[in-house]
Parts: structure tokens; sequence; C-alpha cells
């Protein structure tokens, strides 16, 4: 068994704001390894996207902090890194792209300038990704980016590449604006790709496209990835593992298959129930009674406990603790002997 | 873009012809007689009516329009009624002092306000940014006229690093006439001697110019990019490794100076149009300086020729910054 590249080890994080002190991520665990893609599931406000950037330490302190636990990427721990070092990790190292590409490419530069940018830097702190040695002129490395970006840009699918490094972002779709950006993060050659809802702001073809664009990226560069998302439809086609978060906690996790046709935490349940299915009859669909709990009082125990049907008073007394039911599959709740008879319907 | 420029310059036409029917009304609305005025305190009534044949002023104001406006087709902006000299060539004469000194100012200001802007935007609410908004608010409250004073008393006065007044020694040469200011015009003919003259007698008067300026252009750089720091774009740009330096100077500066280029243009022109406190506090031999002599004798020509380059130097500051935002943004320059 090889290290993990990323062990997230009951990660806590606090959001001050002004109606008090928010918990917002409340003990995360989460190990990923090269050439496995997580999905992050869980609805808006779980803390799946501040998971992702914690990870990449874009999450600025105030008003977050961190009380608890740690990342340790390599084995290092990103918390305690100072500035200087997570710069020449990001890109380098942690790769990230985000939910809408429509706006996370700077409107007035051309692709290529951003992307020879993006390949400088990662070249200052790794002068191999430009193939050259350590004394190269910058000129050289001016022109090495540029022939790096244009390969990207191919490798990323987008026709005639070189010819369109010098096009501004309105100038591409929003799909092709996306490739642009996956590109981009993978210039510096990650090890770890964060890929925060990727898809979500497009339709549903140019999604698939762009979903098996990550998954091939994944073969060829062995990257692991983390895809947070709300679609377990993305989950399934794409992932090799799912972990499901509810409320700042990971309730459930392991591999992909296991998880989704074997649920054994009562929301990942109640997620699965939710998906319309070919048999539901019109304004037929099952919900989950109740909402996400206010995080400034958050409840004791286990989060989910109040939307529970099995809640018992162990659950509100302590956070259950992560119980292996299969091979890497950890489900955290009391009732996991429980879930195991009734089996799944 | 040429097309754009074209169309820009035939819209000046309208302008400048409202320019010259109000400014040409105004003048005529005011008190006094000017012709009088010209002839001195003992001409006689014959003198008078004399001088005005002269100078056209005993016509309807139609006709008198019509003479003045079909002059200026030709490049004649007429004549002074006091001093006989043609008001072109005096404008000519004292256009580039004004005009250095309003360029030497705006490059001040710009050159300052917006990295200080994009400074104290990265250190909101902190203790730069609390110092540099304080000076910002103090400077925009105080006078231009009085700020002179102050720079005088102090650096002229009392540390004497500094000339009093004036745009260059009387006791020296000036450098052979090209462009008309002076710095540039003694770096073309190599004489740096020259050069350090004149520019330390553009210090103070372009510093007394330039603080409001610049403090209005530092706000407005602040403003803007705490709100370009919010947009994605900068998230995605630190994700992918590229270092705050980078993010701030050259991908957040660029959008966030559009907002500002207004307000460039704008000051551009109003500080073209409000040299005159300054010209006189230091002495300085500018347009402000010529047109209010104009105005205090009651010299119309001079005024209306005065207003009009005004005008026009304005409307053409505010192209040249239509024409940036395109080059700026190119959604801009598409549409």
């Amino acid at each position: 068994m090889s290290n993990p590249l990323l062990k997230i080890r009951n990660l806590h994080l606090s959001m001050h704001s002004f109606d008090g002190k928010a918990h917002v991520l409340n003990g995360i665990n989460l190990e990923v390894k090269r050439n496995e893609i997580w999905g992050l599931v869980g609805e808006t406000g779980c803390g799946k996207s501040l998971t992702g950037l914690s990870v990449s330490g874009l999450v600025s302190s105030p008003p977050a902090e961190y009380h608890g636990g740690e990342i340790l990427f390599d084995g290092e721990d990103l918390l305690g890194c100072h500035e200087q070092r997570l710069l020449a990790l990001r890109g380098n190292k942690i790769g990230m792209i985000f939910q809408d590409p429509t706006t996370n490419l700077n409107p007035v530069f051309t692709i290529g300038t951003q992307l020879v940018d993006v390949a400088l830097a990662a070249g200052a702190s790794d002068p191999q990704v430009l193939g050259l040695t350590v004394g190269a002129s910058g000129r050289a490395r001016r022109r090495a980016a540029r022939a790096l970006a244009g390969d990207m840009l191919d490798k990323v699918g987008i026709p005639n590449a070189r010819a369109r490094l010098d096009d501004y972002p309105h100038q591409f779709s929003g799909g092709m604006r996306q490739r642009v950006l996956i590109a981009m993060a993978l210039i510096g050659r990650p090890d770890l790709l964060i890929a925060d809802e990727p898809t979500t702001a497009l339709d549903v073809s140019v999604q698939a496209q762009i979903l098996d664009l990550l998954r091939q990226m994944v073969d060829e560069f062995r990257m692991g990835v983390i895809l947070i998302t709300h679609n377990l439809g993305v989950v399934a086609q794409t992932c090799s593992h799912v972990a499901v978060m509810y409320a700042g906690n990971v309730v459930e996790s392991g591999p992909v298959r296991r998880v989704l046709e074997q649920p054994a935490h009562p929301y990942t349940r109640a997620l699965m129930r939710a998906i319309p299915t070919r048999d539901v009859k019109r304004g037929a669909l099952f919900g989950l009674a109740g909402s996400v709990p206010n995080l400034l009082s958050p409840p004791t125990g286990c989060r989910f406990a109040p939307r529970c049907a099995l809640a018992s008073p162990a659950c509100h007394s302590a956070l259950p603790a992560d119980r292996e039911v299969a091979p890497d599959h950890k489900v955290a709740c009391v009732h996991v002997s429980a879930m195991k008879e009734t089996s799944y319907a | 873009m040429l097309r754009f420029i074209i169309r820009r310059i035939i819209m000046l036409i309208p302008v400048l012809f409202g320019l010259t029917v109000m400014m040409f009304i105004i003048a005529r609305l005011l008190p006094g007689d000017p012709v009088a005025l010209a002839a001195g305190p003992n001409a006689t009534h014959e003198e008078i009516a004399a001088l005005a044949a002269e100078f056209g002023m005993d016509q309807p104001m139609i006709v008198q329009y019509w003479t003045y406006a079909s002059g200026l087709l030709q490049g004649d902006f007429g004549v002074s009624i006091f001093t006989r000299r043609p008001v072109l060539t005096d404008i000519l004469t004292y256009l580039p002092a004004t005009l250095e000194l309003v360029f030497a100012a705006m490059a001040l200001s710009i050159a300052l306000g917006i990295p200080l802007g994009l400074m104290t935007a990265v250190y909101r609410n902190r203790w730069p940014d609390y110092l540099a908004r304080v000076l910002a608010l103090a400077s925009i409250s105080m006078p231009r006229f009085f700020l002179g004073l102050l720079l005088q008393l102090c650096f002229a006065m009392w540390l004497m690093t500094f000339p009093l007044g004036g745009r260059f020694p009387i006791i020296y040469e000036y450098p052979p006439f090209v462009t008309g200011f002076l710095t540039l015009d003694a770096l073309i003919a190599g004489d740096l001697e020259s050069f350090w003259l004149a520019c330390r007698h553009l210090a103070l008067p372009a510093i007394a110019m330039s603080l409001s300026p610049l403090a209005t252009i530092m706000r407005m750089m602040r403003a803007s990019t705490i709100e370009v720091l919010q947009h994605d774009y900068v998230t995605t740009a630190r994700a992918v490794g590229l270092s705050q330096r980078r993010i701030v100077f050259k991908y957040v500066a660029k959008n966030a100076v559009s907002a500002t280029l207004t307000v460039i243009g704008l000051y551009f022109g109003w500080l073209l149009g409000g040299t005159v406190l300054v010209e006189t506090v230091f002495d300085w031999p500018g347009l402000g300086l010529y047109a209010t002599q104009a105005i205090v004798a009651q010299d119309f020509m001079p005024v209306i020729g005065v207003a009009l380059v005004i005008g026009l130097l304005f409307v053409l500051s505010n192209l040249v910054i239509d024409v940036l935002y395109g080059v700026i943004n190119p959604k801009v320059r598409y549409a």
C-alpha cells in the first residue's frame, strides 16, 4: 500500500462572522492516494469547498480559524506551512479548478499571457516543468513557457491551440474556457488536483466532455483528485471513491460502487432516495424533512440526528466515531449494524 | 478603432460651435464697456467710437459673431483690443507652460496614486491604509493656492531648496524652442543644467496641483481594487501559484485601472481650466495667468480663445481616455 498523497486528519475550522463563530468543519478525515478520484458530495454549505480551499491554503484567516487537525500533503503539514512554501506548492504540487469558467479567467489578458505566467511561476519553483536547467536565461524561459502553454492547450483539446494563445477569454465558449482552466491548473504538473464543481456551470453534453478530459488527465499525470460536486451522477460516472459530507463532517466514505450500492449512513440513503428514477410519478419526489443545522449553534453529537429517522439518545450525546463496515468503507453512525439489516431499498 | 476616433472628432464640431456662441454672448452680457476701458481714461467719445469701429465692435452682435467665426475657420482667433496682439500667438506662447505644468502634475498623481491605491486596497483596514486615507482626505480638503503658499514658505523661504516662482531664471537663456516644454527642450538641446533648473522651477507648482488628483486617483483605485480582488479570477490566480505581487500589480491593476481612467480624464481637463490660482501664486507664465489678465481688462477675444483651447483639449483628453478603455479592455474594443 503506497503512502497517501493527501491525508486530512480531524480538521476543525471555524468562521468568524458578525453573528458569531460558526464551527464549519467539524473534524474532517480524508485520505487521497495517487490515481484515485475522490468525489466530495453534500449539500450547499456543508464544507466541501472549504475543505478543498484549505488544502490549497486559500482560506484567509481571519475570518477563518483552524483549531485542530492537520492536512498532510506527502507527509508535510500544510497548516503549519509558511505562505512562501504554499506558494511553491500551489500550481506545482496542488492544482485547482473552479466552478464558473466565465469568471475564473482574467478578462483583460489573453489566455496565452495567463498560461505563460502560470508556467513561469511553476518553472520558478521547479525548473523541470519548463524542461530547462536552473540557469536558463529569461528569454529561454519565456519561450519554453509559451511552448508549454501551447502544448497544454492542445492536450486539453482546444483546436488550433497555438494560434488561440493570443485570444481573450471572451472569445472562448464556456466549455472551452473550462478546458483552458484545466490546462492552467495542470501546467505545473501537480500531484493533486482539486476540482471544485468543475461542471456545474456547463450544460450536460459539455459536462461529459470535461469529465472525460479530467479522467484522461488523471491517467496521464498520475494525479490524485478531489472532485467536489452536488451531483451523485457525476460521482458515479467519474470517481473511484466518494466521501459524503454533512454539516462539516464526512459521514460516509469509501469506494464509489460500494458506497452508492450499499450506503450505510442514513444521510447517504436519503440522498440516494432523492434521485428521481423512471418509476417516480410526477410530483412525487422524495425529499428529506428539515434543513441543515445552523452552524453557529450546531447540535451536539451527530449533526444529522435532528433529521434522522433512527436517531436515539446516543446520537445526541456524542459525535459517532468512524466504523469500518467493509474494507475502506467507513461510516460515522452508531446505527451501522441496524442499517445493515435493513438492506437498501 | 480609427472610425471611432474620426466619429468622435466630428462630434467635436458642434461642441466647439456651441462653446463659441456661449462665450460670445456671455462676454457681451457682462457690464462695462470694454472699448472705453481699452481706449484709456482720457479718451474722447470720438476716440472710443473710432476704436470700436476699428475692431468692429459697433456692428450688431450677429455680424460680430459672423466675422469672428469665419476668422476662426481660417485659424484666426482675433486680436486683443488691449495689446493689439493676435490671440493665437499669445495662446501659443502661454499654452506650453500650462500644459507642462498640468502634465507634470498629472504624471505625478498617476505615478503615485495608482500604486498607492493598489497598496491601500491590499492592506485594507490596516495601518498603511488608514495613513494613506487620512493623508488623501487632508490633501483633497486643502485649497491648492494655500498649499502652494505653504510649499513656498517651507521649501523656498526656509529651506531655500526650490525657487519661489517663475518658470526659469531671468538671467539665464531659455533652451531653443522645440516643444515649448522647457524641461523637454533642455533635454533635446542636451543642456542638463537648464533641465535641472526647469525641473526645480516646475516642482513646487506641480506638487501643489497634483495633490488633489493624486488623492482622488488613489481613492478610486482603492475602491476598484477592492472590488476586483473579490473576483473569482483572483482566487484562481492564487490557486495556480502566482505570487501576490504579480497578481496585484499585473492582473488586478489592469482590471482596476479602467474606472480610474475616467477620473484621470476629467481631472486633466479640470486642471487645465483651473491653473489660475497656482499660476498666480507661483508667478507661472501660463494660460491661466493670461486669461485672468484678459478677464480683468474685459478683453474678450483672448477669453474666448482660451476657453476654446481648453474646451478642445478637454474633449481631446476624454477621447484619449476612451481609446485607452479599448486598449485596456478587449471587450470594449470589439463592441
